[in-house]
């Protein structure tokens, strides 16, 4: 008779579960190490900034109320820009999730649309609607358009046909079906959609201001980097790198509120 | 409200799948339909309920239904249908929210319907804190709430566990006595059609056809497992369907 062993473990993993402070930590660090390079020379200066100057121009753009004058045009600018491209792209997105004429006309003008990459397009864009703001909208609207249509009739082809079935066996009127079974149903699809689109309107958001801006963080980046000043040029990017984490954070806030439902 | 079905025949493309079924669905009974799988039984039910066209034959409705009934024909699904996002109440108020019935009527009509399902502590529950056979009292008030002339069920039990399967019977059995309803009611189990049953419809494999209606007399609370003219039923419904079944198998197999 051979020995009784124990048998193996082979389950567990492919499942994520919560690590809270990770995330902080591997900043920490990478910051740390840095930080710790340019001390030590091993870093040289020309190469990376070294972070606590990195922060103290930070701090120095805050009591200069300079931050403000270069953060609040750009939030405005992204807001004003997503929010008209996230908007029509939900709508766009709905109308080709249910009605085949309109996914027969406008998928093949989406996909067209995709790939273009829109920063080429400023320079239409500045003779279509100005230099001002207009064209930086206009960018920003198309860039986050594109993704949410996309995201969202995939959202509503993917609604459960035996809810529909369901509110028409019960003599649901059509507009009672969409409003109540499907964007419910294709919501987590278009706020993960959003997540995407929101990171393209940040990506956007920069280019034009830095194709032509006195104000904003793009406008701030640039006239950093045209000087060489890679204290400055950091703390741009300390700011959209913020920026990013902030509206992530706020969208899986939202989620969090609105999917409830969802375990 | 009485329902004929006369010469009904339906083809996908060129596949037949239901041939020449004429039926009578008597107010106040329930109609169970057995048969194959794959035999058109969804099929026809989805047919009676409106949400499909036969290619041939019709569906008649006889009489009125009663004047506060708000969706003669209604469908009890086998996998539920409950949306997930809104509560318990707020499935069942769904249904109640485009007719005109007014607030302090839908109120009541919930809470009456919650109370005959024994879901009444449940209402602000979500269906994934529900078990299976609680999603389907839900799905069943939901059903009870619009005073269906009719109720179509297509396999309403048979996500269920054999325990929950039996109870829920029993809560069928209980609500039908106290309340007489009209239900076609479709399943596989033979057990279920010999409980539930006053007619059971037998359907041949595809495409198709009526084999048999076998009728049971005894009253729906007086039949118990051990009842032996059940038993006898049940043998002969299953006598029936085995030579269907196994040629159906045959068939799926070959393709
Ligand atoms: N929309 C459809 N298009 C084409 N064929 C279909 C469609 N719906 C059902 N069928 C076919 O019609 C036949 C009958 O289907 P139905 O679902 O009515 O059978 P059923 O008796 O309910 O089967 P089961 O017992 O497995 O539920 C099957 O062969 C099925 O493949
Ligand atoms: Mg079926």
């Amino acid at each position: 008779m051979a020995d009784p062993r124990p048998v193996p473990f082979r389950g567990g993993g492919f499942r994520p579960v919560q690590k809270r402070g990770v995330g902080l930590l591997v900043f920490i660090l990478l910051i740390a190490i840095v930080e710790w390079g340019t001390r030590a020379g091993w870093i040289s200066s020309l190469t990376l900034p070294r972070p606590s100057d990195v922060a103290r121009t930070l701090i120095d753009l805050w009591q200069s109320g300079l931050l403000f004058q270069h953060v609040l045009p750009s939030l405005s600018r992204l807001a004003v820009g997503s929010a008209m491209g996230v908007t029509a792209g939900i709508g766009i997105g709905v109308l080709i999730g249910l009605f085949s004429l309109a996914r027969a006309g406008l998928v093949p003008l989406v996909a067209a649309l995709f790939p273009i990459p829109k920063i080429a397009l400023l320079p239409l864009f500045v003779i279509w609607f100005g230099i001002d703001e207009g064209s930086k909208y206009a960018l920003i609207a198309l860039g986050t358009f594109t993704p949410t249509v996309v995201a969202t009739f995939g959202a509503v082809d993917n609604v459960d046909r035996t809810l529909i079935r369901m509110g028409q066996s019960f003599g649901l009127p059509w507009l009672s079906i969409v409003t109540k079974i499907v964007l419910p149903g294709a919501l987590p699809g278009i706020l993960s959609g959003m997540r995407i689109s929101l990171s393209i309107g940040i990506i956007l958001l920069v280019a034009a201001e830095m194709l032509g801006a006195q104000y904003g963080i793009g406008a701030y980046i640039l006239e950093a980097g045209s000087l060489y000043d890679l204290e400055r040029l950091f703390a741009g990017v300390v700011i959209l790198s913020a920026l990013g984490v902030v509206l992530s954070w706020a969208i899986s806030r939202i989620e969090a509120r609105m999917l409830r439902w969802r375990s | 409200m009485d329902l004929t079905i006369q010469g009904l025949t339906h083809r996908y493309d060129a596949v037949e799948v239901l041939s020449d079924i004429s039926l009578a669905i008597p107010s106040g009974r329930i109609v169970c339909i057995v048969g194959p799988s794959g035999c058109g039984k969804s099929t026809l039910l989805r047919m009676i309920g409106g949400l499909e066209r036969p290619s041939a034959g019709q569906i008649m409705q006889l009489g009125d239904p009663p004047p506060d009934c708000l969706n003669p024909l209604t469908f009890v699904f086998q996998d539920f249908a409950l949306l997930p996002w809104r509560t318990v109440a707020g499935n069942i108020s769904l249904v109640l929210e485009d007719r005109a019935v007014s607030r302090q009527d839908r109120a009541d009509r919930i809470a009456d319907v919650l109370a005959r399902t024994n879901l009444s502590d449940f209402a602000g529950a979500l269906p994934r804190q529900l078990s299976g056979g609680m999603k389907q009292r839900v799905a069943i008030a939901r059903a009870l709430a619009v005073n269906p002339a009719v109720m179509l069920m297509d396999e309403p039990l048979s996500a269920l566990d054999a325990q929950t399967r039996e109870l829920l019977m029993d809560d069928l059995v209980g609500l039908w006595t106290r309340t007489p309803f009209t239900a076609v009611y479709v399943t596989h189990n033979l057990s279920e059609a010999v409980r539930l049953g006053h007619r059971i419809v037998v359907l041949s494999r595809r495409p198709g056809r009526i084999r048999e209606v076998v009728g049971i007399d005894t009253p729906l609370d007086a039949r118990d497992a051990t009842d032996p003219e059940l038993a006898r039923a049940q043998d002969h419904l299953w006598h029936l369907m085995r030579e269907e079944a196994r040629a159906a198998d045959a068939e799926l197999a070959h393709g």
